[in-house]
């Protein structure tokens, strides 16, 4: 797949779709209502193949993504390759946090995450107290089989003088060896999907389309819960471990919000993707969502707003009551996706704070037809682009799997018809 | 509770208040040292957890009051199981039978869990076939096991067709009629429950005890 030289025609058009996102986050109404499009596995619909070749053919997928692009004409779109294409990356470090095609899953299955208590509760202790020793030693081995011998890895900390000579003996361990071997092939297969990834994304803004999001990151709960302590671990760490918590969580954020910076910056794209999970009504009370989840992540975003990133949380599931207190955020300077939360009263409570996007329900997506489609578009046009919100229309997260093709072109021709 | 002495009074308070250090402790001394009947002891348990979930149809609790209280039982249950001598017969009545599993396809299960307990603790008999059921599994489970209620469970927006195939299934082998059909998951809503031809859908897992309640005909 080649990069083609951008033409003077393909730059007026990517500069007018950025243009209307931009406009959208500084709460300034564009030319017309924006359309984002976000795809995982629909695009395995769409083209007519497996799941599972999706997540492993690179040429294919970008092929795919391409053409689906081109038809629908979003005015930003995911990086649909690199969001797809990692079949072959999991398979290189042993990914167990996942199954996927032809690895747990069907092959006409989009892959799913496990809840697990990947760290214990009685190890918070060392986490905190040396969190690289932790990865090196526990957590990576843990999840990734490829990783299985970093057991061995001499503990850094303390080591001086010829102690820090003797201390590598353990890198001679052959078990050691094997394993580092495994995760050099690994991260040659990480280099190769990034490659493609890459390529795909410089193509598909070179024929005049912005991506939407340059890098992506977590919440600091969010992060500790979903991929360290797993869900119910999380919620009694809640009663039981609340101040290891609390520091836990702390550090977690000093490092989401580094890592976060230099990948965008190396991005060359300032909105950051950061799928909220946590966040929602029902999971937790008002005040332990102010205890414990809200304070950490507004500070990630403020500290990311002034490294002049843009943040894009995408607040997953309903959460119409968090709406008063996520409002506590510089105007201007965020895009709030939402899922299942209210649009219209997001629009009410946010509209002069956040640019919106979203939230056609995959319930309508994929069982409803292009008239419902066309409808609930309708609904978002009436009751929040004309009355001034600063809306991208998308769907509530991402195309659903199942969604027919005309649905997803009743999307996009419904925002035309009804938004310019 | 007047029916309860002070003691009494208190665990069920401390289970209740989410005092999860002193509820097991007290409860212990009450098993190992006191030698109080453990079914007495259970007994105060699902009256506080019956606390537990009204707070939590009042929005005063959420999921994790509900997973630690789910936590409380079990360590209390490993506790008083043992002691308990219960001649046959003797089982407490229990409202009625669910079997409750996620669809074919999908792999979540912390609703479900949650579901499970909650119904558990409200007096049914639960039976969970655990994550990707087949279609086939669950008309063999529902043969042998006779269940009131089948839950069907989903997080993926794939579990919509999975429903609809297994409810499809139940109507196909004739038993649609001897049992309800409640689905439930972070997608579900009525399109999906009028799409899947379930009877009914419930947001959380007090509204699936409710649904079961009202169609067993005990007060919901």
């Amino acid at each position: 797949m080649n990069i083609p030289e951008q033409t003077a025609e393909a730059k007026l058009a990517y500069d007018a779709r950025w243009q209307r996102i931009m406009d959208c986050v500084a709460l300034k109404q564009p030319d017309r209502m924006p359309v984002s499009f976000y795809a995982t596995f629909w695009l395995a619909k769409y083209g007519g193949i497996s799941c599972k070749e999706l997540m492993y053919d690179y040429e294919k997928t970008k092929e795919i993504a391409e053409r689906a692009v081109l038809e629908f004409e979003p005015d930003a779109c995911l990086s649909l390759v690199g969001a797809n294409t990692m079949g072959r990356i999991f398979e290189a470090v042993d990914y167990k946090q996942l199954k996927w095609p032809g690895h747990g899953v069907g092959d006409n299955q989009p892959y799913q995450y496990l809840d697990r208590e990947y760290m214990k509760p009685e190890e918070f202790s060392d986490f905190l107290r040396d969190p690289t020793g932790f990865y090196l030693h526990t957590y990576l081995p843990r999840i990734f089989g490829a990783f299985e011998g970093f057991e061995n890895f001499p503990t850094l900390p303390g080591m001086f003088y010829f102690r820090a000579i003797t201390g590598l003996r353990p890198l001679a361990n052959p078990e050691f060896r094997k394993a580092l071997q495994r995760v050099l092939d690994a991260a040659d297969e990480v280099d190769r999907y990034m490659t493609h990834a890459a390529q795909w994304n410089k193509r598909i803004n070179a024929l005049g389309f912005p991506l939407i999001n340059g890098s992506a990151s977590g919440a600091p709960y969010d992060v500790i819960a979903d991929y360290f302590r797993g869900a119910t671990g999380m919620m009694k760490d809640l009663f039981r471990n609340k101040d290891k918590l609390l520091e836990s969580i702390d550090m977690m954020r000093q490092h989401l919000v580094k890592m976060t910076i230099a990948n965008a910056k190396a991005s060359g794209n300032p909105i950051v993707f950061i799928p909220i999970h946590w966040a929602p009504d029902a999971f937790m009370s008002p005040k332990q969502f102010e205890t414990f989840w809200w304070p950490s992540f507004r500070q990630m975003m403020i500290e990311l707003i002034d490294a002049d990133l843009i943040p894009m949380p995408l607040w997953e599931s309903d959460c119409t009551k968090r709406l008063e207190v996520i409002k506590d955020i510089p105007p201007g300077k965020c895009i709030y996706w939402f899922e299942r939360t209210d649009m219209v009263k997001a629009f009410e409570v946010l509209g002069d704070v956040v640019a919106l996007r979203g939230n056609l329900s995959p319930s309508m997506m994929t069982t409803g037809s292009p008239q419902d489609v066309d409808a609930a578009v309708k609904h978002l046009v009436d009751n929040v682009w004309n009355k001034g919100g600063n809306l991208i229309l998308e769907h509530a997260f991402g195309t659903p799997d199942e969604t027919p093709v005309e649905n997803v072109r009743a999307m996009f021709n419904a925002a035309r018809k009804y938004a310019g | 509770m007047s029916d309860t002495n002070q003691q009494e009074q208190q665990l069920i308070e401390w289970l209740a208040d989410m005092n999860e250090d002193e509820a097991f402790a007290l409860a212990k001394k009450m098993l190992l040292e006191e030698g109080v009947d453990p079914l007495r002891v259970m007994d105060l348990c699902r009256r506080a957890m019956d606390i537990v979930g009204k707070r939590f149809e009042e929005g005063e609790y959420f999921l994790p009051e509900l997973v630690l209280a789910g936590e409380m039982l079990e360590n209390i249950s490993a506790v008083a199981k043992p002691l308990i001598k219960q001649a046959p017969g003797e089982a407490p009545k229990k409202l009625g039978r669910v079997l409750i599993g996620t669809v074919h396809g999908d792999l979540h299960d912390i609703g479900k869990n949650i579901v499970s307990f909650m119904l558990d603790i409200n007096g049914f008999e639960v039976k969970d076939i655990g994550v990707d059921a087949p279609v086939q599994t669950f008309i063999d489970e529902i043969n042998a096991w006779q269940p009131d209620v089948v839950g069907l469970s989903g997080f993926l927006t794939l579990a919509f067709d999975s429903m609809k195939e297994t409810i499809a299934a139940f109507d196909q082998a004739g038993m649609r009629a001897r049992f309800k059909v409640m689905i439930g998951g972070g997608q579900i809503d009525e399109q999906v429950r009028n799409y899947t031809g379930a009877d009914a859908f419930g947001v959380n897992a007090v509204e699936a005890v409710n649904l079961c309640k009202r169609w067993m005909g005990a007060t919901a």
